[in-house]
């Protein structure tokens, strides 16, 4: 086994340190060492977007990027979308519109739609399309996850 | 995954000298989009990873009207997409860059990238061709400079010598009435691998071409360049009979093979089809500058 690295790192606010072996990917690194496990596994290709994470508040693959690579990033996951017992509009939204079924790619489509969000609090159906292309779903179909999205943006400009 | 690894150099010196440090088996790691897969697969099994995210000079992007551009190697593709610089004056590389992946892939990838990655398929690398790009290599030896039609040397390889990089992508400052523009053809809307992809960078002078260079994507072992074409181009008006007729000239210069996403015949329509409209949109575009 491989020296373990000690990588220092921001995640969903709070300053993290952890240890990963160099081929630990962030996604094993959340799910295996930090117990997040939020993040989902997918494709491991960059194709469906289950593990999407905020790197630095852009959408990333955690999958592809290894945990060495946080260093000095801000990380943030599903697990930092609500605070404490209050759901993030987002989940809230995606809740009340049922915009899941399994539920896989949930975390993935939460955190590419938060990035939308920041950068763009009203945006277009088409931009939201467009902000999701990254995240495949294979149960519910993209009208009611879309929904929940445009939904979201309106309740967080208090619309 | 195998065990390697991992350094994350702040100069191109120390880059440079860890990637001479061992050998063969030391690699660049970008994005990591597609090395990361590579080595899952053990396609590819480096045993030292030189991460050049942390290089200021690779990550700038600067623009001067008579030195032209100098794009960091590792800028990522979405940075790129958001430079007011970049869709100024290289609009159509930049929408090649924008055409990678989804934005989690674009969050990470980057031009020198796709460029070391050398695939024949790969988005940017037409675009490049078309503006004349050339890389800019840092290495034990120092530093050179290689067109990037002359950087390729077959399906996933290239010019580069152990302990080399490419640092910056550099591209001469288009003259007055200069465009570019990028269209590839997919099987989906979005987020696959090109069947053809076409860049063409237009000069007019009046209504005349006065330069012209076209890039091909995904029809031979490498990213080409379509002289033909683009030569019988020079001093004619640019218009839907003469960018047919260049299309048919990029044509033989397009030496594709069938695969599961097109054969080897509707490849080379498409390339003539894609030529024609890269120019068109070029030309379209040379006119508003």
């Amino acid at each position: 086994m491989s020296k373990k690295q000690l990588v220092e790192t921001t995640i969903n606010g709070e300053p993290t340190e952890f240890l990963c072996e160099t081929r630990q990917s962030l996604l094993e690194s959340l799910r295996d060492v930090l117990g997040l496990t939020g993040s989902k596994e997918g494709c491991l290709t960059g194709d469906c977007g289950a593990c999407t994470v905020l790197v630095d508040g852009r959408p990333v693959c955690s999958c592809l990027m290894l945990g060495v690579e946080a260093r000095g990033k801000k990380i943030t996951t599903v697990e930092g979308l609500a605070e404490g017992t209050q759901l993030h509009p987002l989940q809230q939204k995606f809740l009340e519109d049922a915009s899941l079924q399994c539920g896989i790619c949930t975390p993935g489509f939460l955190m590419s739609a938060k990035a939308l969000l920041d950068r763009n609090p009203n945006p277009t159906e088409a931009e939201i399309r467009y902000a999701l292309a990254g995240n495949l779903c294979r149960c519910t179909g993209y009208d009611k996850i879309v929904r929940a999205v445009m939904n979201a943006a309106k309740v967080m400009q208090g619309r | 995954m195998h065990e390697f690894s991992y350094e994350a150099p702040t100069t191109v010196d120390q880059a440079v000298k860890l990637l001479a440090s061992d050998g063969d088996s030391a690699r660049v790691i970008c994005g990591g989009t597609d090395l990361l897969i590579q080595m899952r697969n053990a396609v590819r099994k480096p045993r030292l990873l030189v991460d050049v995210k942390g290089i200021p000079e690779m990550r700038e992007i600067s623009f001067d009207a008579k030195a032209g551009l100098k794009l960091g190697a590792a800028v990522p593709c979405i940075e790129i997409h958001e430079s007011q610089v970049m869709h100024r004056y290289y609009p159509g590389l930049t929408e090649a860059a924008h055409l990678i992946g989804s934005l989690q892939i674009q969050s990470r990838a980057s031009i020198g990238g796709n460029l070391c990655n050398s695939s024949p398929a790969a988005d940017t690398s037409p675009a490049l061709l078309a503006v004349g790009a050339i890389a800019k290599i840092v290495g034990p030896a120092g530093t050179r400079e290689v067109p990037v039609e002359k950087f390729f040397t077959g399906p996933g390889t290239n010019v580069l010598q152990k302990g080399e990089l490419v640092v910056q992508i550099l591209i001469p400052p288009p003259a007055p009435h200069t465009a570019d523009r990028y269209i590839r053809m997919i099987p989906r809307n979005e987020m696959d691998i090109a069947i053809v992809g076409a860049g063409a960078c237009v000069t007019l002078d009046g209504d005349k071409v006065a330069a012209a260079r076209i890039g091909l994507g995904a029809v031979a072992p490498t990213p080409i360049l379509a002289p033909k074409a683009a030569e019988y181009l020079i001093g004619k008006k640019l218009d839907e009979k003469t960018a047919e007729r260049a299309g048919e000239l990029a044509r033989e210069s397009a030496s594709p093979i069938d695969d599961m996403r097109g054969t080897a015949e509707y490849r080379r329509h498409v390339v003539g089809v894609l030529t024609k409209r890269a120019l068109l949109g070029a030309a379209e575009r040379a006119r508003q500058n």
